[in-house]
């Protein structure tokens, strides 16, 4: 009895996080004009609308070349800083580890306020670069603990085989850690582009004026009233940052497959 | 130079990137932060350099500000208790289930791929006059206006569920999951029930868990911007929205400053004590 009622109870767990997503996606072929029930038909036309909008538009190309910028970065620097922490023997390890989490633990409206009112005492003005800057510090700690995970799995016995066959640090790093390390670095970087593609309240502070990034052109949107265009672009993004992540872990788990035989 | 010195030299050299980055972009933008809540802002718009005590004390005695602070922090402890009553019992199925677990993580996990504003923002699809709820009301006949359901407190505390429960049950999974079941076992061999074997091992088990979950919870719940504006009604403010007025609105830095010193204080002496009691070493565990 008491197992069938905690299986029910996750059950509506799982109902409570998953229904409103599934109401955008239904309300987003709705045909009327207003984003609410009730549905008076099922339409593409709000898609349609998406696909017309400038706004839009250019709101996802910022965002896209945002994210991917911002993944590239925070992941370089993160795999550096975990191979560091996990392959040598860093004095002050812990320090060190605490201080590059660090960013995770800062409420981000006070991270927001300390990195806009420090560049723009340095004359730096609002930019995409700073922009940039935010979301890579904001994304650097979520890859380090990602790749970190997977490194210590990685046996150290590998890489020195390699080097006592006469490969050099360097060689062995691209010979034979980052093939290991690639699903670590491949999930470190969507989980930047994803976490810096969803961001809004530092985007809110760091961005320049008429930059909008998604997150915020729906913000924007919302202060209106919500329509069906909403909905639509919430359909939309949400098939964008579910589904290229659920496609990622598909492909590498086929990878896996291949390579284990 | 040595061997020795230049092995020593290596692990620094690859977490410079890393280290610079921090500290450029957040260690002493927060030093700065500091210095700049001393600054005076003048009528003329321009910030007079010195030290100045009136923005500390217009933060720390206006009742205004302490108000929204008690009532930030109210919300927070609400939305971490009700993730930790629902999700404890959804992480407990999870962690003991043998078939679907794969496929329950990654639904859990999907949430966090969704869009924040997206999930935020769906609520109005379910809550509004015309939501879900009051148009499955009104075409039962149960009443015949639309329930007023959103732009309260409670909306706002139902967003931020939503949108931190699976942090929740993560870190609730992950604990329950290093539990040897032997433990359990070894319980009910000895005559406890499932019940007072749940109780006295497993929940304490799990407790390390419960607490990074709540951790978690209470601090992206009490720095929270966007869902107060999107779900709140026009009292529904919390401190990052006082923050956000300070800065962006009224371009009044300085005092800016002060109140976002504020809300890290009182955040970060909470994560001080959690690191004191607990260590930092569960938190990573439930992050990566």
């Amino acid at each position: 009895m008491g197992w069938t009622l905690l299986r029910g109870w996750t059950a509506l767990v799982y109902l409570f996080m998953f229904l409103p997503i599934a109401v955008v996606v239904l309300l987003s072929f709705n045909a009327s004009q207003f984003g609410s029930f009730p549905m008076t038909g099922v339409s593409l036309r709000w898609f349609g609308e998406l696909a017309q909008n400038e706004a839009i538009l250019r709101a996802f190309r910022t965002s896209i070349v945002l994210g991917a910028l911002t993944a590239v970065i925070s992941t370089t620097i993160g795999v550096l800083a975990s191979l560091a922490l996990v392959r040598y023997r860093v004095p002050g390890r812990n320090a060190i580890s605490t201080l590059l989490i660090a960013p995770i633990l800062v409420p981000e409206v006070v991270l927001a306020v300390a990195l806009l009112l420090f560049l723009n005492a340095l004359s730096i003005n609002k930019s995409f670069g700073l922009l940039l800057a935010g979301h890579v510090i904001f994304t650097l700690p979520f890859v380090i603990l990602v790749v970190q995970a997977r490194l210590v799995g990685i046996r150290r016995d590998v890489e020195e085989a390699a080097m006592s066959l006469g490969a050099s640090p360097v060689q062995t790093f691209f010979q034979i850690t980052l093939p290991l390390l690639a699903p670590a670095v491949f999930a470190g970087m969507l989980f930047a582009f994803t976490i810096s593609f969803d961001d809004i309240t530092g985007t809110l502070f760091w961005k320049p004026g008429g930059v909008e990034t998604v997150p915020t052109q729906i913000f924007a949107m919302l202060r209106n009233s919500i329509s069906p265009e909403i909905n639509a672009l919430g359909t939309v993004m949400i098939f964008l940052t579910a589904g290229l992540p659920l496609l990622g872990i598909a492909l590498a788990r086929r990878l896996a497959l291949q390579r284990g035989g | 130079m040595t061997v020795e010195a230049r092995e020593a030299r290596q692990p620094f050299i690859l977490l410079s990137p890393a280290l610079v980055s921090v500290l450029l972009l957040l260690i002493v933008p927060l030093c700065f932060i500091v210095v700049y809540s001393f600054w005076l802002r003048t009528a003329t718009g321009a910030d007079q350099v010195g030290f100045y005590l009136d923005n500390w004390r217009e933060a720390l005695s206006d009742a205004f500000y302490r108000d929204i602070l008690l009532n930030t922090l109210k919300i927070a402890a609400i939305t971490t208790a009700v993730c930790a009553v629902m999700g404890y019992p959804a992480a407990y199925v999870i962690a003991r289930s043998r078939g679907n677990k794969a496929l329950l993580l990654l639904l859990l996990m999907l949430p966090f791929w969704i869009s924040y504003i997206i999930r935020t923002m769906s609520w109005i699809n379910i809550l509004g006059a015309s939501g879900a709820v009051n148009s499955l009301l009104m075409t039962l006949g149960i009443t015949d206006e639309p329930i007023r359901m959103l732009y309260n407190e409670a909306s706002v505390i139902l967003g931020l569920v939503h949108f931190l429960l699976p942090f929740m049950i993560l870190n609730i999974y992950v604990s329950l999951e290093g539990i040897d079941t032997t433990l359990e076992d070894a319980a009910c061999s000895l005559g406890a029930t499932r019940w007072r074997t749940f109780l006295e091992v497993t929940l304490p088990l799990s407790l390390p868990g419960l607490a990074a979950g709540g951790l978690l919870a209470f601090v992206l719940a009490a720095g929270t911007y966007i869902t107060p504006i999107v779900l709140g009604g026009p009292t529904d403010a919390m401190f990052a929205n006082l923050v956000f007025e300070a800065i962006i609105t009224q371009l009044d830095w300085p005092l800016g400053s002060a109140l976002s010193l504020m809300l890290l204080a009182v955040l970060g002496a909470l994560v001080l004590l959690y690191n004191h009691f607990l260590g930092m070493g569960q938190l990573m565990k439930g992050l990566s």
